[in-house]
């Protein structure tokens, strides 16, 4: 007991903070009940008839179910692979440059788009797209002799116009992380390399990468783990929340904000958002029993 | 330097110069949208080198909107408080968490650390914000939900806290009769400024581009952020007209609104304060990125 006394000014300091994820994290943990109940607000969400696994079905009858998983997974199959090849790529690259002026010039031009939100980016792309006024079909197209496109109404060219922007934004991220694992290689490895006559090419494949792999197998990890979950702004801000390219744009979170605020629907939203949880976690602990696997050091727990 | 080293030297430069080109054409395009004269982008489209300049958009944006300075007023409100709120309760939570010594420390930081892994989504946190603390419409919703504090800082903070500052300083000034809260701020946070200024500025950043928590929580255009005014313009433009100054007479600005500049003029007065202060804190913004990748 007096012990515990001892310690009660550092308990005091933990109250705002544990507070608040009582709060914000845990309270709405309690709130996934609501996937299986018919939420009626004269009731209160505590009042309101159960229906079991109801949400869920009508859920998983419609198309949207698959059109959403099979859309979200896709595409961060797609940025996961992506982002590893070019940000390795920029990191090795980088790291040729001796020159610290044009090295820092570099990082942080690239770093940029990681700055600016994604409204912003909508911003940017509209500047290119936009039907009448954008770059492509006022300027780009006419110089190819092509007709103008209606960008935001074809569901087709999204898929490698949000992969084009996800790799826009976040390949500065991802190039500064390798940057700082390579700048970590002990140069006596290069040294040794170069006295026996390795080239280039053969230094990168020998040394650097297999150098660098426990951090490009922690980073895909990571992203495997949240492979249910998509970059909401990516999704909804720059296809502009056209319903036009819901086919090709459709991810789970923008499915679960649209059923919550546009559509009203909390019952079928709530299920969308429970299984997106659950499966995202499973996957986190699938995907951390594997990096145990590989390396104990790099497991998150 | 041999054949070899030149020709890879070389070819790094091109390729970053050209993804670099890549990075920072858009802005450029964006800033000459807003300067071009409005017949010129609805004759020939945005351009790099315009016909026709005009600073009618940023004219418009001066003379008009109490609108646009009511939301950078909020946008800088909300960054500054939420940071400094952000910066302080993270610390609290991280230094007690930092303490071997601690009794029930590790429960606690699991506790911290389990919001990484899991969470109730979308439909119920807002249940519980909105039904709960209904905090709709209020300045709390654009600083509280999801912002405020992120376990991934805190147990960023307490891996530094853990790593950097030595026990037998904090033993010896706890033996001179120091208390806890004077180990924390006189001893504690003035060997910190690293990792402040790192989670300072990630926190900086997220208040200032923050657009979620004005999109769900707030309806009520004198609460809305840049971002939100952003949000708004972009799919309704004649949202500035409803509610500027000239509501009365909502039709006649309508037409005289340069709306396509106008627009990318709000976007440039947006991203301008972050491409200035940016390099200055470029040296802090990428050790704390790495760090975070390294310690994860």
């Amino acid at each position: 007991m007096k012990r515990i006394w001892k310690y009660s000014p550092l308990y005091l300091m933990m109250i705002p903070g544990i507070a608040y994820l009582l709060i914000n994290n845990y309270l709405p943990m309690f709130g996934l009940v609501i996937a299986f109940k018919d939420i009626n607000f004269a009731k209160g969400i505590w009042g309101s008839d159960w229906v079991g696994l109801q949400n869920f079905k009508f859920l998983f009858q419609t198309s949207d179910a698959y059109v959403i998983t099979r859309n979200t997974i896709l595409y961060n199959l797609a940025f996961i692979v992506i982002n590893l090849i070019v940000g390795v790529g920029l990191a090795i690259l980088l790291n040729e440059i001796k020159s610290k002026f044009a090295s820092r010039l570099y990082q942080t031009v690239i770093i940029l788009p990681f700055l600016i939100s994604m409204v912003l980016v909508s911003y940017l792309v509209y500047s290119l797209l936009s039907m009448e006024s954008g770059f492509m079909n006022k300027t780009i197209l006419p110089l190819l002799g092509v007709d103008p496109v209606s960008w935001y109404n074809e569901p087709k060219y999204w898929p490698i116009i949000l992969t084009a922007v996800e790799v826009w934004k976040g390949a500065g991220y991802a190039c500064i992380i390798y940057l700082a694992a390579i700048i970590g290689i002990d140069p006596e490895y290069y040294e040794a390399a170069t006295l026996d006559g390795a080239s280039k090419w053969q230094q990168i494949r020998k040394i650097t990468i297999p150098l660098i792999m426990p951090v490009i197998i922690m980073l895909t990890l990571l992203a495997i783990g949240r492979i249910f979950y998509s970059d909401f702004g990516l999704f909804y801000q720059v296809p502009m929340n056209s319903g036009a390219l819901f086919s090709t744009t459709n991810v789970i979170d923008t499915y679960v904000f649209r059923g919550l605020l546009q559509l009203g629907n909390i019952g079928m939203s709530a299920a969308a958002g429970f299984y997106q949880s659950l499966v995202g976690f499973v996957l986190v602990l699938a995907s951390n029993y594997i990096v145990r696997k590989f390396n104990k050091e790099n497991a998150l727990f | 330097m041999n054949k070899e080293t030149v020709a890879w030297r070389l070819a790094a430069h091109t390729v970053l110069i050209l993804f670099s080109l890549t990075c920072f054409v858009p802005f450029v395009l964006l800033t000459m949208s807003s300067i071009t004269d409005e017949q010129s982008i609805l004759q020939h489209g945005y351009s790099f080198f315009p016909k026709d300049f005009s600073f009618e958009a940023y004219e418009y944006l001066w003379q008009q909107s109490s609108l646009i300075f009511n939301a950078y007023g909020i946008t800088v409100l909300i960054t500054v408080v939420g940071t400094a709120a952000s910066l302080l309760i993270t610390s609290l939570l991280a230094y007690p968490l930092s303490r071997r010594d601690l009794p029930g420390g590790t429960f606690f930081a699991f506790l911290v650390f389990f919001t990484l892994l899991f969470n109730g989504g979308l439909v119920p946190t807002y249940l519980v914000y909105t039904q709960v603390f209904e905090i709709k419409n209020t300045l709390w919703a654009l600083i509280i939900p999801a912002l405020l504090m992120k376990g991934f800082n805190v147990l960023l903070m307490r891996t530094f806290f853990m790593t950097t500052i030595p026990v037998p300083v904090l033993e010896s000034a706890s033996i001179d009769g120091a208390s806890e809260f004077k180990l924390y701020y006189k001893i504690v946070l003035p060997l910190s400024l690293p990792i402040m200024a790192t989670v300072g500025l990630f926190q900086a950043l997220a208040y200032w581009n923050d657009w979620n928590n004005g999109l769900i929580y707030v309806t009520n255009p004198k609460l809305f952020s840049l971002q939100n005014v952003l949000n708004r313009l972009m799919s309704d433009i004649q949202f500035l007209a409803s509610n500027s100054d000239f509501a009365s007479n909502a039709s006649e600005s309508i037409a005289q609104l340069p709306s396509e500049t106008f627009r990318m003029a709000i976007a440039v007065i947006a991203v301008v304060p972050i491409l200035i202060a940016y390099p200055f804190f470029q040296k802090y913004f990428v050790k704390g990125m790495t760090i975070g990748a390294v310690k994860g």
